[in-house]
């Protein structure tokens, strides 16, 4: 097999699991570092620098990271890394005067960003300190996008929401409220240099069956009504409520409505519970406030007497799956009919841009989604951008913010008359983490605790008050034994073949058998030559040159290494050594040059 | 040494009959240098003794003093053991095995320990065929000492320091031949390939088997110019015999199998599949295996395998009519069966 190259920046970068799967590309191992020596500010600005809004993140981020965590298959359950984002931002002391500041003056380029979420306000936060004059509009009287329409202020503060978003505004970021665009040809018309659209996906599926609009006045689009809520247009609902769908929508439409009075609240969902789209700690959350989530029940008719909702009629799912879980047969097993008051839709979203106007440009597709480049953000029309929500329809604020990233770097080029495809490559910087004889820079020992669980509030006291955060945050215990869970997937194994005597001592102290010296052969063979066989196709095989005793290669299992370094202190002549792995994801402060690519 | 001891996790390795990972059959931290090829021979016994089933407690480690005697540490930390005088572990063998004839012996020794100052207890365990596993970790030099010369070392080997050796190897295969024993294997403790079926087949042979273990000194023996570095055992390394070890063995229906390799039952249990490499050497020759490793023309060639075996041989317990069962099991009148047999005796001698 061809020798591994570990200049490749992916190779490495992808060895750090909870970074390679961060959309914003996120250095966890480094900024939990930072956090077990009590650095929460650095940890904090570390985190900043990459997905910008960490006080936020910290409680509801999608958690892509988590899934990836290497400790996960270690062991049973991943380092609660979202969780320690919050701790960063808890803890932290004054980051104004860290944060980037105001330029002393501007370079004269405008720039209109469309939508005061997370996608336009990291665009205006990369851009702005640049001296790009940024003019965000947003049609609402308070910025923040759904993070303040849809996310409820008992899973996400206010005061949270308003002091991140205040650090871009005091960038120079002009943020104008209730300044809904009704015509993208006319915002053109007033000389910006280029726009970039954020306005995520406002529009709410609606479910056309019978009586639904008979009994209008009790039926409710979710993200609809999660922000008539939260902007305190609604102030209660029916005792007995229906939530349609079972996503993260659904989840917060449940968990608020139990906080404007109803007390039986059910989940209706279509299939089976391995197909739910919401995330498992959100249907946990959910659960634990008593809501019941109801399966195999895919929605008839509203039933309506005298003009009133009374209910909803049900078909009965019955479903066949085959061994990979997925769906082969579905059948219909009768009909019923559950009794409610309200019914909430939270059948998801899509993107709409009726202000968009269809001859300047810009191409849509026949779903009438815009047509944006992956890489770029750009549309059919230069100098406009989309991001977030209304670039590729609805994901997350993680993803939001890294569109946001991507775009500002975009539309730099675009005013520079730079190409948007020139841009700067990832890398990656190593340096040796050896402090002195089985001496280094991180902790390198196991812990085998398990996750430290959020502790909440008492359920009584949550459900009596709308805007109380129910995550308390962690205490020092969780935090001292959660940072520790952490195994510093940055440190990395580096091998140097030339070096090695084959004395087998790195194979033998190995905890987790992931080190072999074989014959070299195809990756298969090489993968099942380990002591237990590299199986999981999804990490990567390290192969190196061959050895220059026996001509053998040294080959190693990514999957399961706890980078303990233990290879690195058996090796008699530092043929392995445990690198920090710095990897340099480019903003558009580098492409500009202001600050020096590592 | 590591600065900890190896983490703990089990949970992606397979079980063995008794229910144990491979990890349930390490002792404690190695405190050897990083490098130790004593460290590569701990990890081989390790896996040899999981893979035979091998009940941690079924087990007494002995040893006596050196780097290569504190290896008795390193591995199955829960079974019997005693680490003893220098050169002296094969006489407290001896009178374990006498007593207790069940357990099976696991005895690592190294060059200094059995050809220096215990050469006569190495030469008369042999001699009365104890049943154990004998390892002697070479490396040809006295590295708790801080690297002289030990008896192992080859005329011309450098020291450290560049001075070259003078004085006539002992060669504990050849003197094990002479001497009688059943079992004499040679292996390098960087090819586990080849030390973990010998280490199963030597455990397994009824009598005293002996493995002379290759097992380079990091710090003191590694250099150019040693005959015992890795470098020069990779290089000269010369298996003359490959050895597979069968726990359960089928019918046999003829002493060669299909593939070509000689078969041989093992008296407690499982069978040997020997297949010669490149030469005509039959393991149960003596005097070929003698001729082999003191006629070494072949350009200094490091001849491994298992180089002799012979099954039949009666080892201690039956050459000396000793009681099958344990001391420690046989019923107190049996022990101590009274005044009048001790009479009885005494009037033998008058």
């Amino acid at each position: 097999m061809k020798p591994t190259d570990t200049r490749d920046p992916d190779y490495y970068h992808k060895v750090v699991d909870c970074q390679w799967a961060c959309p914003a590309h996120t250095p966890v191992p480094e900024y939990i570092r930072l956090i077990a020596q009590g650095k929460f500010t650095e940890a904090y600005l570390v985190n900043r620098r990459s997905n910008v809004f960490p006080g936020i993140l910290g409680r509801v981020c999608d958690r892509p990271c988590e899934p990836a965590c290497r400790r996960g298959r270690v062991e049973e359950e991943p380092v609660a890394i979202c969780r320690l984002k919050r701790v960063a931002a808890d803890h932290r002391d004054e980051v104004e005067h860290l944060v980037p500041q105001k330029p002393a003056q501007t370079n004269g380029k405008k720039i209109a960003l469309i939508g005061a979420g997370p996608a336009s306000l990291t665009v205006a936060n990369d851009l702005a300190p640049l001296g790009y004059e940024c003019t965000v509009f947003e049609a609402h009287h308070r910025p923040g996008g759904l993070m303040i329409s849809n996310i409820p202020s008992f899973r996400l503060p206010e005061e949270v929401l308003d002091t991140e978003i205040g650090y871009i505004e005091k960038m120079g970021v002009e943020i104008k409220l209730n300044s809904r665009i009704e015509s993208l040809k006319g915002l053109m018309g007033e000389g910006y240099d280029a726009v970039f659209i954020g306005s995520g996906a406002p529009k709410g599926k609606d479910l056309k069956i019978e009586g639904r609009d008979e009994a209008a006045a009790n039926i409710h689009i979710g993200i609809d009504w999660l922000e008539s809520v939260a902007f305190e247009h609604t102030k209660s609902i029916g005792k007995r409520v229906l939530i349609i769908g079972v996503g993260n929508t659904a989840m917060d439409c449940c968990r608020t409505s139990l906080r404007l009075g109803a007390d039986d609240v059910k989940v209706m969902a279509r299939k089976p519970r391995q197909f739910f789209k919401a995330s498992p700690w959100e249907l946990e959350d959910a659960e634990d406030e008593n809501v019941e989530i109801i399966v195999n029940h895919s929605p008839k008719r509203f039933v309506v007497e005298n003009g009133k909702l009374t209910g909803m009629e049900f078909e009965l799912m019955e479903y066949e799956l085959d061994e990979d879980g997925e769906i082969t047969e579905t059948r219909k097993a009768g009909t019923k009919i559950i009794p409610c008051d309200d019914v909430i839709l939270a059948i998801g979203q899509e993107n709409a841009f009726p202000w968009i106007e269809r001859d300047l440009g810009i191409e849509f597709d026949k779903w009438g989604v815009p047509v944006v480049d992956e890489t770029t953000h750009a549309s059919t029309l230069p100098g406009v951008f989309f991001g977030g929500d209304s670039a590729f329809g609805p994901k997350n604020i993680i993803w939001a913010v890294e569109h946001g990233h991507q775009a500002a770097i975009s539309i730099h080029k675009h005013c520079e008359g730079e190409a948007l495809d020139e841009r700067l490559p990832r890398g990656v910087n190593l340096a040796s983490a050896k402090m002195g004889v089985n001496e280094w820079m991180y902790s390198n020992t196991y812990d085998g605790a398990h996750r430290r669980d959020m502790p909440l509030v008492d359920l009584k006291a949550r459900l009596s008050n709308r805007k109380m955060e129910v995550e308390l945050g962690f205490d020092a215990e969780r935090i001292a034994t959660e940072v520790q869970r952490c195994l510093n997937c940055d440190v990395q194994t580096v091998f140097e073949a030339p070096l090695c005597k084959e004395c087998d001592a790195c194979l033998d102290i190995c905890p987790v058998d992931c080190l072999a010296i074989v014959p070299d052969g195809e990756e298969a063979a090489l993968r099942a030559s380990l002591k237990v066989p590299a199986a999981n196709k999804d990490q990567a095989l390290y192969v190196s040159e061959p050895l220059k005793d026996t001509g053998r290669v040294m080959i190693k299992d990514e999957n399961l290494c706890l980078h303990c370094g233990l290879c690195a202190e058996r090796c008699p002549t530092a043929a392995w050594d445990m690198q920090d792995a710095d990897i340099f994801i480019p903003h558009v402060d580098n492409e500009a040059g202001k600050v020096a690519a590592e | 040494m590591t600065s900890m001891p190896k983490p703990f996790i089990d949970k992606h390795l397979p079980k063995n009959e008794l229910g144990l990972t491979v990890r349930n059959y390490e002792g404690s931290m190695s405190t050897l240098c990083a490098g130790c090829g004593h460290d590569s021979v701990t990890a081989a016994l390790v896996q040899a003794f999981w893979e035979l089933n091998l009940a941690p407690e079924s087990a007494a480690k002995v040893s006596g003093i050196g780097c290569s005697s504190k290896t008795t540490a390193y591995f199955m930390g829960q079974s019997h053991g005693i680490n003893c005088v220098h050169g002296r572990m094969p006489s407290v063998a001896t009178g374990a095995n006498a007593v207790n004839g069940d357990l099976h012996y696991i005895g690592i020794s190294g060059d200094g320990d059995s050809l220096s100052i215990g050469f006569g207890q190495f030469a008369h365990a042999i001699r009365r065929n104890l049943n154990m596993l004998y390892i002697i970790e070479n490396n040809g030099v006295y590295g708790l000492t801080k690297g002289q010369f030990s008896a192992s070392a080859d005329i011309g080997s450098k020291s450290k320091k560049g001075v070259a050796n003078e004085q006539t190897p002992i060669d504990p295969c050849v003197q094990a031949l002479t001497l009688g024993a059943g079992f004499v294997a040679r292996a390098f403790s960087g090819d586990k390939s080849q030390l973990v079926p010998l280490v199963k087949a030597a455990l397994m042979h009824k009598g005293f088997a002996m493995i002379d273990v290759i097992s380079p000194c990091v710090t003191f023996n590694d250099h150019a110019g040693s005959t015992k570095s890795y470098a020069h055992t990779y290089k000269y390394y010369h298996p003359l015999v490959h050895t597979d070890f069968v726990a359960h063995a089928e019918e046999i229906t003829g002493e060669y199998a299909e593939d070509g390799a000689m078969r041989v039952t093992l008296h407690d249990g499982g069978e040997l599949r020997l297949r010669k490499t490149d030469s005509d050497y039959d393991p149960r020759d003596k005097a070929q295996a003698i001729e082999t490793l003191m006629m070494n023309d072949g350009g200094g060639e490091i001849r491994t395998g298992l180089l002799y075996l012979n099954e039949d041989m009666p080892d201690m317990h039956a050459a000396n009519h000793l009681p099958k069962t344990p001391l420690n099991q046989l019923p107190y009148e049996a022990l101590n069966p009274g005044k009048a047999a001790l009479a009885s005796l005494q009037k033998r001698y008058r």
